[in-house]
């Protein structure tokens, strides 16, 4: 439980200029960093280090440090958010790793998502889909009671454990086919299960759906491996109901 | 409608709706094929196969089954070809073997080797059979290819080796085909992977104690 | 000096809304169409005006620094939202949610703001539900409440541990409807860096592209500033890491006054820092205060040995136990208000009681309630909370307690508004917790997201009409305004001096640097002689900052340290007005501890014949000493007392 000091690591990290540079892999030494600290905050020492030499610090997309804002992401070691289940990567922390490890840090990688600059990517893809119907069109003023319509306890859960999406990215990153159907479906779940979002529930899927393919996101071959990367435990049921949701749209035309 | 065949959905339903088809095929093909355990004669079989001739099941449904492999693979082609595309960069270092099956990752790739195990399969048997219709006792066109001497072990092996491929495929297949229209949810999910796993090591034993049986014990 | 003007309107305090509403102009559709807004910030303020405005018809320019406006810091709100529903019937009213804010504000809040916003707490409860925002309910269907420290009824509505980041999403869906009906037009990864006024009237942002380095100009007929607080002047805050004071604080630098700077919250239950490397505290939910209890070893010797890490806090016996705040204020006890709960957490550590190698931690120990409860009870209500803290220190609270101290947390002061929400420069707006108008000085728990809904949902769009039904027969503004190139360029030259220094240390360092001066001398408690210090220190490192200061990378593109060096270079000078404000303020009032204005038992002791007033700073250049207006606060309904927890 005792904090330890793990004395060298070599981080191997995915560096790329802007958009259109070629990038590539470098790798740099850190020593003396303690496992109680969190994995960005290796980032920054590893950063603090090479401003004092002179290079450029590596950029990466972080904010709240948290875990709930959804805006760090990094694909570590191979595994959307680093190996550890349940978080995101600012409450990764240093224990997890061992002394003189190796570790390779890249953006996430999906064509929906080009990378800005080294590990920092260009999610914009997702406010496209949100865009395209992830709301209830209500205007400011005017709404019943906000007990006018009961909503069931189980109903009000199961929205909100959809709701808790972050829109990381994870989900695209972690597939194979960087596939956005665990972000569409949560999205589109959270509003089908509540009354006031069942009102135009048809139209938000169809919309959505259409907008993600048009992104180019890639198809959803039910892997799973979104639902077990995904920080917030989005259940691949979602998919399911979105899949049924879309279904039914279309029959109704 | 066109827009829906064309969604993402929509093609994966496509593929789920014909996979469901094929998987009633599979089940119906090991059922037939399980008469040659049942009977030593191998009359029982030859009756079954010599329905399977029948005018109105070669020209009635051989073309809708047919038909259904060919959607299938046509589909799996697009998807494949397109999700390839969405990542066009690939990771140096990607770790997915905690996060999911290694069959559910390599459908495409199972799927292939089963067609060129069908595409055998074809040779063995519907060519002499129904197409050039030369074939009087079928049982017996059955076990002389896993008996044939040593050839015999070589095809009996190839036949288990399709076999358990097959399981693979269905054992992500199944239950995938339902989550695709969007019958399952948190509690079905659990449900139908087991019967999905029920199901392909069903499949797979099946069409693997036939040839091994018959190498062996005909 | 300039008389301030906070034209909140004559008459009984239940009325002067309405009253108000019903006085001020309104803009016709047609007319709505011609003019634009902009909005700078994406929070529960800046989202939901945003959104409000676009929808009455306005078009409306939205801007933020993070990758999406879903992002921004109101989503880490974990507790809930205030509001007098009285669903509970436990006889909660308009007026009683106004008086626990007034008083928990320790009445440094206006009467007139605070009725208001109480007034309109229920509506935006109702606007949440009908966006989709997945209110806890009972079984009965019906909305659930609970209840937090410093008030004696239950109106806290909640979504697990998670309220900020649904109402969030529930106003950035809204957001999203209108920017894809065109009538908002969404920057991401833009971050504005200076206000354009032209006529004495407010018409445009200088922002820079974070992408690509432009700075860019951006004209609309009203400027509306959303931006959040400046918690991290202190570099260890509890905000985000990105959260920044650079809007509101270039509104002071083009003349908008800023008001209280000295009112920052310090939320008791954080997880305390670690080591040197720390770059951001993790608040632990005010919750958690109902089941866990807080204490500290009564001996000495077994302090030092925790200190030591010789024993763990499971060898310490119950009667060796100090539950400090049960001790102190019997009848609260852990749910004394914020400032008072943080206060009494450092005296401990100060004390040389603190229980972690640093010395800088208290315990809040939940085996009592598992004990009492069960530990199912106590996972069902904060098992996520508990797996965050494991998480991060890898100790499991179930069978040893949190250790917890107090951080940064949040900016009551901000940009002087009037009742209107506008700032003395006409056409700028501050919202949420970018102005200083409601919390006085101290904020209640569940109230900063009520103040931002409230402001962005039923507020700004109103009072925005009055200004801008004069503004109708304003073309849209021109680019090339002399004034916007004027601000461009002074922009590029502000980013080109940080740029061209090319010392030798990070902007970290800096930033650091600032924040151990900050916490050390104009933190939880202040006195003369360390503001006085501080105040002296400060501008040494900002001298030093301007002298040494690296920014590696290109100049025209994306470039992180370069965007942190402005940031910090304004955490520099909001640091140096915070320290001559708490200077200036020689009692002790809400969060704000002046060592001097103390009962005989320590407790804060106000001055209300002195300072009942809002200190609002008007800037008058750099390395010149601002002028102080001062508002006075006019008290009408409640009546002034000392606040007592005991």
């Amino acid at each position: 439980m005792a904090d330890k000091i793990l004395k060298e690591l070599t981080i191997k990290v995915w560096r790329q200029k802007n958009a259109k540079a070629k990038g590539k892999f470098e790798s740099y030494k850190i020593s003396d960093i303690s496992t109680g600290t969190s994995f960005l905050e290796m980032l920054d020492i590893l950063n603090e280090q090479l401003i004092n030499d002179g290079i450029e610090p590596i950029a990466f997309d972080h904010d709240c440090r948290e875990g709930i804002c959804g805006m760090c992401s990094l694909f570590i070691d191979g595994r959307a958010h680093g190996p550890d289940d349940d978080i995101t990567t600012c409450q990764l922390h240093m224990r997890k790793f061992e002394d003189g490890a190796t570790i390779t840090i890249e953006p996430w990688r999906a064509g929906a998502f080009p990378v800005i600059k080294d590990l920092i990517v260009d999610r914009t893809a997702f406010e496209k889909v949100l865009q395209s119907g992830g709301y209830i069109s209500v205007n400011t003023g005017g709404v019943p009671d906000g007990n006018a319509i009961p909503i069931s306890y189980d109903d009000a859960e199961e929205a909100m454990d959809a709701a808790a999406c972050i829109g990381c990215g994870a989900c695209v990153a972690t597939c194979k086919n960087s596939s956005a159907m665990l972000f569409v479906s949560a999205k589109v779940s959270h509003l089908a299960k509540l009354p006031q979002g069942r009102v135009e529930a048809t139209r938000r899927a169809k919309n959505m759906v259409a907008k993600m393919d048009e992104l180019g996101f890639g198809n959803c071959t039910n892997t799973g491996a979104c639902e077990v990367e995904c920080p917030k435990g989005i259940s691949i049921a979602n998919i399911a109901r979105l899949n049924r949701e879309f279904l039914s749209a279309t029959i109704k035309g | 409608m066109s827009s829906f065949l064309s969604s993402s959905i929509g093609k994966k339903l496509i593929m789920s709706l014909s996979g469901l088809f094929l998987i009633v095929f599979v089940l119906v093909h090991l059922i037939l094929n399980s008469f040659l355990l049942f009977d030593k004669t191998g009359e029982l079989f030859n009756a079954g196969a010599h329905f399977m001739s029948l005018p109105i099941i070669r020209f009635g449904l051989q073309p809708v089954l047919a038909g259904g492999f060919i959607i299938h693979i046509i589909y799996a082609i697009t998807l494949t070809l397109q999700n390839q595309k969405a990542r066009p960069q690939k990771y140096a270092v990607q770790n997915l073997s905690n996060s999911s099956t290694w069959s559910s990752r390599n459908m495409f790739v199972l799927g292939g080797l089963v067609l060129v195990f069908i595409a055998m399969h074809l040779l063995h048997f519907f060519v002499p059979i129904q197409i050039e219709g030369n074939v009087h006792d079928d049982a017996q066109l059955v076990k002389a290819l896993f008996t044939n001497g040593s050839m015999g072990l070589v095809y009996t092996g190839l036949y288990v080796l399709g076999a358990i491929l097959l399981g693979f495929h269905l054992a992500h297949g199944f239950w995938s085909a339902f989550q695709s229209i969007g019958f399952s949810n948190k509690i079905w999910k659990k449900r139908l992977e087991k019967v999905s796993y029920f199901y392909a090591i069903f499949v797979a034993a099946g069409f693997t104690i036939i040839p091994l049986y018959l190498h062996f014990f005909a | 000096m300039t008389v301030l003007n906070s034209k909140i309107p004559a008459g009984p305090l239940a009325e002067k809304w309405s009253k108000h509403k019903a006085a001020i102009k309104v803009v016709s559709p047609a007319n709505k169409r011609k003019l634009d807004i902009i909005v700078v910030g994406t929070g529960l303020a800046g989202g939901s005006a945003a959104a409000s405005l676009a929808e009455m018809g306005y078009n409306v320019k939205a801007f933020c620094y993070q990758d999406s406006g879903r992002r921004a810091h109101s989503i880490a709100a974990q507790g809930g939202i205030n509001a007098a529903k009285n669903y509970q019937n436990d006889n909660d009213s308009i007026y009683r949610l106004f008086y626990d804010t007034i008083k928990g504000g320790d009445y440094r809040a206006r009467e007139g703001n605070v009725y208001r916003l109480a007034e309109v707490s229920g509506d935006i409860i109702d606007q949440c539900v009908a966006q989709g925002v997945p209110f806890a309910r009972e079984y009965g269907g019906t909305l659930s409440n609970r209840s937090f420290g410093g008030v004696l009824v239950s109106r806290t509505f909640y979504a697990r541990g998670q309220t900020g980041q649904q109402l969030l999403l529930g106003c950035y869906a809204s957001m999203n409807r209108m920017i894809g009906q065109g009538k908002i037009e969404m920057h991401e990864r833009n971050e504005m860096l200076d206000i354009v006024i032209a006529d004495g009237k407010a018409r445009g942002i200088i922002t820079r592209n974070l992408v690509t380095g432009e700075v860019e100009r951006h004209g609309a007929h009203a400027v509306v500033i959303a931006t959040g607080g400046y918690g991290n002047v202190f570099f260890l805050s509890t905000n985000a890491m990105g959260c920044n004071g650079g809007a509101a604080w270039q509104a002071y630098k083009n003349g908008a006054y800023f008001g209280n700077p000295c009112f920052v919250q310090i939320h008791p239950t954080c997880i305390p820092v670690h080591g040197e490397q720390q770059s951001k505290l993790t608040l632990m939910s005010e919750s958690l205060r109902n089941d866990g209890r807080v204490w500290t070893p009564k001996k000495k010797e077994d302090a030092i040995k925790l200190q030591k890490g010789e024993m763990g806090p499971n060898d310490i016996a119950d009667e060796d136990r100090d539950f400090y705040l049960e001790r102190r204020y019997p009848s609260y006890g852990n749910l004394v208000p914020r400032d008072v709960a943080s206060r009494a957490a450092k005296e401990r550590c100060d004390a040389g009681f603190g229980v972690n190698a640093e010395g800088k931690a208290v315990y809040l120990d939940f085996k009592y309630s598992i004990e009492r409860l069960g530990r199912d009870v106590i996972e069902a209500r904060y098992g996520n909370l508990f797996q965050m803290y494991e998480k991060i220190t890898d100790v499991n609270p179930y069978n040893e307690p949190m250790q917890i101290y107090p951080a940064i947390h949040y900016s009551m002061g901000g940009v002087w508004v009037d009742y209107n929400l506008m700032t003395n420069i006409p056409g700028l707006y501050a919202i949420g917790e970018a102005n200083f108008s409601d919390h006085g000085g101290n904020r209640l728990g569940a109230s900063a997201l009520m103040q931002g809904l409230a402001d962005g949902y039923f507020i700004l769009p109103y009072t925005i009409g009055d200004y801008l039904a004069d503004e109708i027969q304003t073309p849209r503004i021109e680019l090339n305004h002399p004034e916007f190139e004027k601000k461009e360029k002074a922009v590029q030259e502000r980013l080109e001096r940080l740029y061209n220094v090319k010392g030798d240390k990070s902007v970290d360092s800096f930033h650091k640097r600032l924040g151990n001066i900050m916490w050390d001398y104009v933190g939880m408690a202040r006195n003369e002689k360390g503001l006085k210090f501080a105040i002296e220190e400060i501008a040494k490192i900002k001298a030093d900052f301007y002298k040494n200061v690296r920014i590696p990378g290109d100049f025209d593109a994306m470039n992180i340290e370069l965007e942190k060096a402005g940031r910090v270079a304004d955490f520099l000078e909001l640091g140096d007005l915070m320290a001559r404000d708490a200077l200036n303020r020689k009692e002790s009032c809400g969060g704000h501890y002046r060592e001097e204005s103390v009962t005989e038992e320590g407790e804060a002791k106000r001055d209300d014949d002195n300072f009942t007033f809002v200190s609002a700073w008007e800037y008058q250049g750099e390395d010149k000493d601002p002028i102080l207006h001062k508002e006075d606060l006019v008290f009408e309904t409640v009546e002034l007392t000392q606040r007592s927890y005991k």
